[in-house]
């Protein structure tokens, strides 16, 4: 390295250190001369704002999180129930700062099946309510819970995909509009997915205490994973080709995008699944299953859709299966045990952004070249899109 | 009702940490009471200690030479007294519950403002200075003219200004004052309001109403987050004050209770007590009892003379009958002694 090029070198470090210095000082004075009586902020009274969730209930005991979500400190000075002043302990003391939390214990005789409501008052007299819909018994963690969110994911995710994989023998007899009534079946179900888990998460999202901003998060997750999926993609098709596979592989290497895809909504179908057993607001329990049994059905279908010339391979399919339905067991553990809305619509986003993705793959499949909106307007691919999305529909008015 | 028990047994844990405490932490003490319901922790007394409230009134509590800045009395030839007082509207955040703090408007920096008590017949002179932010009256209930009335837009003192309230107490009985100043029912319930005793007059010497252990209770709240609805209710401004301080009485003593109605926001609100009965003389204004019960229940501005004597010894339940409220403070206890033998 030359004196000279090591110069430039420094140079353009200096350059582009520079105005991050001055922003470096620019803080230091405004912290350290903030003009507040200008301002007038002493004379405004301090932002206060509570974030309360997170609910559990034991017998004779409410505890929840508080979550500071404002700018400035808090402190909670008294706690009610139902109208009713209570004695609490904090497990972090009662002043918060910004994004700090506490968990408060309440030893309350609540009643099963009815609502409560606590209400935390700061030591300014604001106050902040939760609203317990129906009080449940939380449940424990324990192998029981473990067994059952287990056959939950197994019932809604796995045995669901693996039934629609079942539909492979048929997908290899279909004709060129056949395959192409199935492929849009398959992007209808899909949309419905998309933006059902659009939905979803953006009603997550504002959940969330404001600091955490879900919307962004979402939108974080969706990108990410629409990205990361599209480079997945690019890698797979890259590797097969050089390995001079046959042609036929790229139906396999779309079904794995779709499994994976499918596998990222799931798991966050899983999430909110598993949160709302949690939470006890699963009270139409057995109905949920079935719904979300017959609707995922579809997804498995949505799998093999693309594997119509493709010779049967077993393991394959199985792979892609679990690939596909796995994660929603993985899902209902982690919503059921740790829920956390912050976690659901980030991971609801990232089923939202891997779903756009398969749609994509797959509209891409279906139409090898020309434009692409004359061949959707063709009967078969109108047809299916149709379909698609009315099964979805209908299925989905079973899930509520 | 359930768990009330179990409050004095949390009381008393609680009682141990430091008063007043607003940024001490709860702790992590894992409760033994299955239930405990009130208020958690104790609101400094520093500045106002409700229990010195019950038996206060024209300054009763201040050492002789502070009195007299704010309480003077000068007998007439006719046998009457002049009362003159120093009344002041201030600003003053005020702790209602443990940890709870109010921007209260008051009266002498107190809420409720500081009881005035007179005789039938005796001058009232209040020399009243407004140090508030906003415009403020005295309006007393009882006979005066209208001028002396501080209600109309016209009587409004503003901040840095004067007014002097002049009129004969009358008639006797149990009276109120508050500020009557536009919008009436913030400048209430921020605080500007105390009680106005009219004793009636001696017959031949002797007194008309047989002494007693007397007491002043304000029935109050506070909407703390300004939506129109009380978050703290209690007697004499401290939620669930004497649960923790029990109002200590003789047995066999006769109690007067001098009770006024000024909670804002609620149509209503109620005496009720435990194990005992008493004759009520609403509004006062008749020595005899009109009924004799054991709960009793006003509108905003109605107030009543309650006489009861205590006939076993012990700890006697009193709040609002209205459960609502006694949970959100309008709970206290008495405790009822025999008297020593000795003394």
């Amino acid at each position: 390295m030359t004196p000279e090029t090591s110069n430039s070198v420094g140079r353009l470090w200096l350059i582009a250190l520079a105005p991050l210095a001055l922003l470096g000082v620019l803080l230091v004075v405004i912290v350290e001369t903030w003009p507040s009586d200008v301002i007038g902020a002493d004379a405004h009274p301090s932002v206060e704002k509570l974030s309360l969730a997170a609910a559990k209930l034991r017998p004779n005991e409410i505890s929840l999180t508080v979550l500071n979500d404002g700018p400035d400190p808090v402190t909670i000075a008294q706690v009610q129930v139902d109208e009713a002043y209570w004695a609490f302990t904090s497990d972090a003391g009662t002043m918060l700062n910004h994004l700090q939390s506490a968990r408060l214990t309440i030893p309350y005789p609540w009643v099963e099946g009815e609502k409560h409501v606590v209400r935390v008052v700061t030591s300014t007299g604001v106050t902040f309510d939760y609203e317990i819909a129906v009080a449940v018994e939380t449940p424990r963690p324990n192998v029981r819970y473990f067994v059952a969110f287990t056959l939950i994911g197994t019932y809604v995710g796995v045995i669901p995909v693996a039934l629609g994989l079942l539909w492979f023998p048929l997908v290899g007899r279909l004709g060129r509009a056949g395959l192409a009534f199935l492929l849009s079946l398959t992007v209808g179900l899909l949309l419905f997915l998309l933006v059902d888990a659009g939905q979803e998460g953006l009603e997550m999202a504002l959940v969330v205490p404001e600091s955490y901003q879900g919307v962004m998060l979402f939108v974080f997750g969706t990108v990410g994973a629409y990205l990361g999926l599209e480079s997945l993609g690019r890698w797979l098709r890259m590797k097969r080709q050089a390995a001079a596979a046959d042609v036929a592989t790229s139906g396999w290497a779309l079904a794995l995008l779709i499994a994976i895809g499918i596998g990222l909504h799931n798991f966050g179908e899983g999430l909110a699944i598993g949160a709302a057993f949690a939470l006890g607001e699963a009270g139409l329990g057995t109905l949920l299953i079935v719904g979300f049994t017959l609707h995922n059905t579809t997804e498995g279908l949505a799998i093999v859709a693309p594997l119509a010339h493709d010779r049967a391979r077993v393991g394959e399919l199985v792979r892609l299966g679990v690939i596909g339905g796995a994660p929603t067991i993985a899902g209902a553990w982690l919503g059921g045990l740790v829920y956390s809305p912050l976690w659901s619509v980030l991971f609801l986003g990232i089923g939202a952004g891997a779903i756009a993705q398969v749609v994509v793959q797959i509209v891409r499949q279906i139409v090898p070249e020309g434009p692409v909106l004359r061949f959707m307007s063709t009967a078969p691919v109108l047809s299916g899109l149709s379909a698609g999305f009315a099964i979805m529909y209908a299925t989905g008015m079973l899930v509520g | 009702m359930a768990g009330l028990g179990s409050f004095a047994g949390g009381a008393a844990k609680i009682a141990s940490r430091s008063a007043g405490a607003q940024q001490e932490a709860v702790g992590d003490e894992i409760p033994r009471h299955p239930q405990r319901m009130g208020a958690i922790g104790r609101v400094s007394t520093e500045s106002f200690d409700p229990s010195l409230f019950l038996r206060t009134w024209n300054f009763s509590d201040r050492p002789e030479v502070e009195r007299r800045q704010f309480y003077r009395e000068t007998p007439r030839p006719d046998g009457t007294m002049l009362r003159e007082y120093e009344l002041f509207s201030i600003d003053r955040e005020i702790e209602i519950a443990p940890g709870v703090f109010f921007p209260a408007w008051t009266y002498n920096g107190q809420v409720p403002g500081p009881t005035l008590r007179a005789t039938e017949g005796d001058r009232v002179k209040v020399n009243f200075l407004n140090q508030g932010s906003h415009p403020h009256t005295i309006h007393f209930h009882g006979w005066h003219p209208p001028s002396m009335d501080g209600s109309l837009p016209e009587h409004e003192v503003r901040p840095g200004e004067r007014f002097v309230y002049e009129f004969d107490a009358e008639p006797f009985g149990v009276h109120l004052y508050h500020c009557h100043a536009a919008p009436l029912k913030r400048h209430i319930h921020k605080g500007l309001y105390g009680m106005f005793i009219v004793d009636p007059k001696d017959v031949g010497g002797v007194p008309a109403r047989e002494p007693a252990d007397e007491l002043v209770m304000v029935m109050n709240a506070f909407d703390t987050n300004f939506d129109a609805e009380n978050e703290v209710y209690a007697v004499n401004t401290v939620a669930h004050h004497h649960m923790h301080e029990p109002i200590r009485v003789k047995v066999g003593q006769l109690i007067r209770i001098y009770l006024v109605n000024l909670t804002e926001f609620d149509p209503i609100n109620s005496l009720h007590l435990h194990a005992t009965f008493f004759d009520v003389a609403r509004t006062g204004t008749r020595l005899e009892p009109t009924e004799t019960t054991d709960t009793l229940m006003l509108c905003q501005g109605e107030r009543a003379v309650i006489e009861t004597t205590f006939r076993y010894s012990g700890q006697f339940m009193f709040h609002a009958h209205q459960s609502e409220f006694a949970e959100l403070g309008w709970m206290g206890l008495f405790l009822a002694e025999e008297e020593r033998r000795d003394t």
